[in-house]
């Protein structure tokens, strides 16, 4: 079972803030998160990398991109 | 466009730092007045006196480093196929905090990026402005853990991402059709400055090409000024403060050897010492950053990049910087404007209200 984050549309630091919120729920140890901008894929991917999670996936979608990361 | 993006490394953001840390005081040494090599604050409120906007004879310059930061940045975004149209994440609220954020900006006499470069030539005052900024950002923050948000934006038409960069190539043509003719305060429907800070500039095409540059390596590698400082407070992050850093020491290196460093608090160039107005005049426009997402330079490349909501707040800023020079908001080397105080206090009430009732949950 995965959880998503829908980020789409929202501007800095919305992605990363609903991404941390999920990750601090600890309910869920696979997260999609879904983002429009690049700067929001990398801000992501940066505060999971910090938070002791890894990148499993990143893949094109629509117009965004759909990151899942694993806690390692 | 799956392949790493160098410049958002750490290494990337502190490269960009110092890029613009060295070219800032060069444009200085070039013409730019003192201090101010870069300022966005400033030279959108130029620009708003070159239009007209307001009189205030002093301060009437197309700054071209503006339209090359917004040009460059589209360059980018297009090269790396980042150009991404969207609108719609509260526009209007986002002009208000514009012009709110250049209120206070324009109360210390800087925007952030000013802020730092004044620091690293030595003026005293400046440190005053950016505890204010920082404490600022920190009410942003405050704001954001309790679910403050804008709203979301909507992918649209790309006409609307090349608005603003439309607008500035209109200006660019402006100044080619209409350029500045010596001790004349005017030509044709643009106003130029005969003294005080709009009358120094560096030459048009340098101005111009360092604008490009930075406002390319900026898209690339999302550096801010508020975000920074932001990062800090809410997810103990460094990333986009290595940046900042890193620009105030190459800052500070370039004016030593350009002889540009004078320490002190009195007789700064473009400052005043009234430390509480500084602190405050920033804290209104840390808040107003924060809330909007972005420094006056990321507000800039994002427009850029397509983000109308960016746009309209950079329009705000200049429609802000109006207002601060018509009805005697904006300071002077000799101290605040003498309305500055109230509108500080306006404006932080207008920044509480917008705060405290966007908390909507996200659809």
């Amino acid at each position: 079972m995965s959880t998503t984050v829908d980020a789409r549309g929202l501007s800095c630091p919305q992605p990363v803030i609903l991404a941390l919120d999920e990750i601090k729920k600890g309910k869920d140890k696979d997260i999609i998160v879904l983002v429009d901008t690049d700067t929001s894929k990398e801000n992501v991917m940066r505060a999971a990398t910090s938070q002791g999670y890894r990148i499993n996936a990143v893949t094109p979608e629509s117009e965004g991109y759909r990151i899942q990361i694993i806690k390692s | 466009m799956a392949g790493k993006n160098i410049f958002a490394s750490r290494w990337g953001i502190i490269g960009v730092g110092a890029f613009i840390g060295i070219l800032a005081p060069v444009l200085q040494k070039l013409g730019n007045p003192g201090n101010m090599g870069i300022c966005v604050a400033c030279f959108e409120r130029d620009i708003a006196g070159a239009l007209g906007l307001h009189r205030a004879d002093v301060v009437q310059y197309m700054r071209p480093e503006i339209i090359g930061f917004v040009l460059g940045s589209l360059l980018a975004a297009y090269l790396f196929k980042e150009f991404r149209p969207r609108v719609g994440s509260a526009p209007i609220v986002r002009f208000v905090l514009g012009a709110f954020a250049m209120i206070g900006a324009l109360v210390f006499l800087g925007c952030p990026w000013r802020a730092i470069l004044r620091l690293a030539g030595g003026d005293g005052n400046a440190i005053l402005g950016l505890l204010g900024l920082t404490f600022g950002i920190w009410i942003g923050t405050l704001f954001l853990k309790n679910g403050f948000n804008l709203g979301r934006t909507q992918a649209t038409h790309t006409t609307v991402g090349w608005i603003l960069p439309l607008t500035m190539i209109g200006f660019l043509v402006l100044m080619l059709i209409f350029p500045q003719v010596q001790d004349q305060g005017q030509n044709g429907v643009l106003f130029y400055s005969l003294k005080g800070p709009g009358s120094m500039h560096a030459p048009l095409l340098l101005a111009l090409i360092v604008g490009l540059g930075i406002g390319f390596l900026a898209q690339r590698s999302r550096f801010c000024t508020m975000g920074a400082i932001r990062d800090l407070v809410l997810f103990g992050q460094i990333h986009l403060l290595t940046g900042f850093l890193s620009l105030l020491v190459f800052a500070f290196l370039t004016n030593l050897i350009l002889s540009q460093f004078h320490m002190g608090f009195a007789g700064q160039p473009v400052a005043h010492t009234m430390h509480l107005w500084n602190f405050a005049g920033m804290t209104l426009a840390g808040l107003a950053f924060a809330l909007a997402g972005g420094c006056p330079g990321r507000q800039l490349f994002l427009a850029g990049e397509g983000d109308g909501d960016a746009a309209v707040f950079v329009l705000g800023m200049i429609v802000g910087a109006g207002f601060a020079h018509n009805f005697g908001l904006a300071s002077s080397p000799a101290g605040v404007g003498p309305h500055g105080i109230t509108a500080v206090v306006i404006g932080l009430l207008v920044c509480l209200f917008i705060g405290f009732t966007m908390r909507r949950k996200i659809a």
